[in-house]
């Protein structure tokens, strides 16, 4: 148990893992949605420490990973326009597009800047009238609301020379997709919790329902995540299939209301491609008709876009759950994070980059 | 950049007809919008992502929270420099 002195409470760490142990009598096959729990279940080694048969299926929840290709190359030919001052998290800088990245266009005298909020990106667009600032909003339901405050702010202050190029995606309709999938392993999840300290929980009770799969809402940090595979487990030896909160200091069932009411005026409802999956229905979100103004697709004329997936990466099943990044032939080889090949071998969030920092000493040796 | 980290609200204004607030992060500090947790007062902890406030917290989770991230180096992740954690990536000097 090597692992365990690192958790912030080594003594509930062992009690979580007694019960799980305790009340399991067969195998199991759970789901966390997100990357930033995959990356602590790496990291922390909590698989090693279930009980043998239950599996931690490691879900789509990685924001930079799925964000299409398309888009991704979009961004690349944005970012070098002359006169564009281009705006992303940095965790998109080194995301492989078809032929660069934003940090190989700053390299070559791109003006691409690392922003810590969508916020930072307005105010350059204030100091910068001369200029186009386009902001690269990506993410789930938890970022969602700080971009469409943003473009909420230009559009009443008049900021028109900020962008936003939209690739927002959302949760509950990629768990139904990956449920509806005829290869589909996985039998509870855990769901993402800060996606629902914004959005609340009761998207998920028709779901639990119609898939007959325990919902457990679970935070991020390693004892939030044995107590989520607890109950999701519990629940699934007892033949129960409901929505729990195991994260109840920081999501109430009926979210952030007033985060949601701007997302319904900022935002509407698409279809999405994910990267590496495919197009899932009434996915994602666009800008609504009141903000397409400030729609980046559509202020630069961003055609001609021909995109290339490498040919080795299996991205696309690592993110369905469907293979662990070490059965990717090119996984350590190919594929590092020196010289990524896919999106999941880059973002903090990807399971192939936490099994490459995390697992390295294992592979070697095995 | 999925995480949301818990802080603790220093001091509220109003800017550009939306409340701001300073936010100390376990002794590093930033403007934080208010908007989305309107109600949140100096003194409490809020979670934040991306610069917005997305829910309140406790302060004794939040100060467990902080400890642990501040062990794991997830601090240094979120509020450090992109472009040099980019470089080192690559394997070009920072
Ligand atoms: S290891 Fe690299 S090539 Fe293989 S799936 Fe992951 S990102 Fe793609």
């Amino acid at each position: 148990m090597k692992y365990l002195d690192e958790f912030s409470n080594p003594d509930l760490a062992r009690r979580l893992l007694d019960q799980i142990h305790a009340v399991t009598t067969r195998p199991w096959a759970l789901m966390e949605v997100c990357g930033g729990q995959t990356h602590s279940i790496i990291r922390h080694g909590i698989d090693q420490l279930l009980p043998e048969g239950i599996e931690m299926i490691h879900g789509p929840g990685c924001p930079v990973c799925v964000t299409p290709l398309e888009i991704i190359d979009k961004a690349l030919a944005i970012a070098e326009q002359p006169g564009a001052i281009f705006c992303s998290f940095g965790d998109m800088l080194r995301v492989p597009g078809s032929g660069q990245d934003l940090f190989s266009i700053k390299s070559a005298g791109g003006d691409v800047r690392v922003v810590y909020s969508p916020l930072d990106a307005l105010k350059l667009a204030r100091d910068n009238p001369d200029r186009q600032v386009v902001f690269f909003g990506i993410g789930f339901e938890t970022t969602a609301p700080a971009n469409a405050m943003t473009v909420y702010q230009a559009r009443r202050l008049g900021i028109h020379n900020f962008s936003l190029l939209v690739s927002h995606v959302l949760v509950p309709p990629a768990m139904a997709a990956i449920m509806e999938s005829p290869s589909c392993r996985v039998q509870g999840f855990l769901a993402a919790g800060h996606v629902c300290s914004v959005m609340g929980t009761s998207e998920y009770p028709p779901l639990a329902e119609r898939y007959r799969v325990p919902i457990v809402v679970t935070g991020f940090e390693p004892l939030d995540i044995l107590e989520g595979i607890r109950l999701t487990v519990t629940q699934l030896e007892q033949g129960r299939h409901e929505v729990e909160n195991a994260y109840s200091r920081a999501v109430t069932a009926e979210g952030n209301l007033p985060a949601m009411a701007m997302l319904r005026d900022v935002f509407e409802v698409t279809d999405r491609t994910w990267r590496g999956i495919g197009m899932i229905p009434q996915s994602g979100w666009k800008l609504s008709e009141r903000y397409a103004d400030f729609d980046a697709e559509s202020r630069f004329s961003v055609t001609d876009i021909h995109t290339e997936e490498s040919s080795l990466c299996r991205a696309g099943e690592v993110l369905q759950g469907l293979i662990k990044p070490h059965e990717c032939a090119a996984f350590g080889k190919d594929c590092t994070p020196r010289n990524p090949l896919g999106a999941t071998m880059v973002s903090s969030e990807g399971a192939c980059a936490a099994y490459f920092t995390y697992r390295r000493l294992e592979l070697v040796q095995s | 950049m999925c995480l949301a980290v818990p802080g603790r609200v220093l001091s509220v204004e109003e800017k550009d007809g939306t409340t701001m607030a300073q936010v100390d992060f376990g002794g590093l500090r930033k403007e934080v919008c208010l908007a989305y947790v309107p109600d949140a007062k100096i003194g409490e902890y809020v979670i934040v992502h991306v610069g917005f406030a997305i829910q309140r917290l406790d302060e004794r989770s939040a100060q467990e929270t902080l400890a642990t991230f501040e062990r794991l180096g997830i601090l240094e992740e979120e509020f450090g420099d992109g472009f040099a954690r980019a470089a080192r990536q690559t394997g070009a000097p920072a």
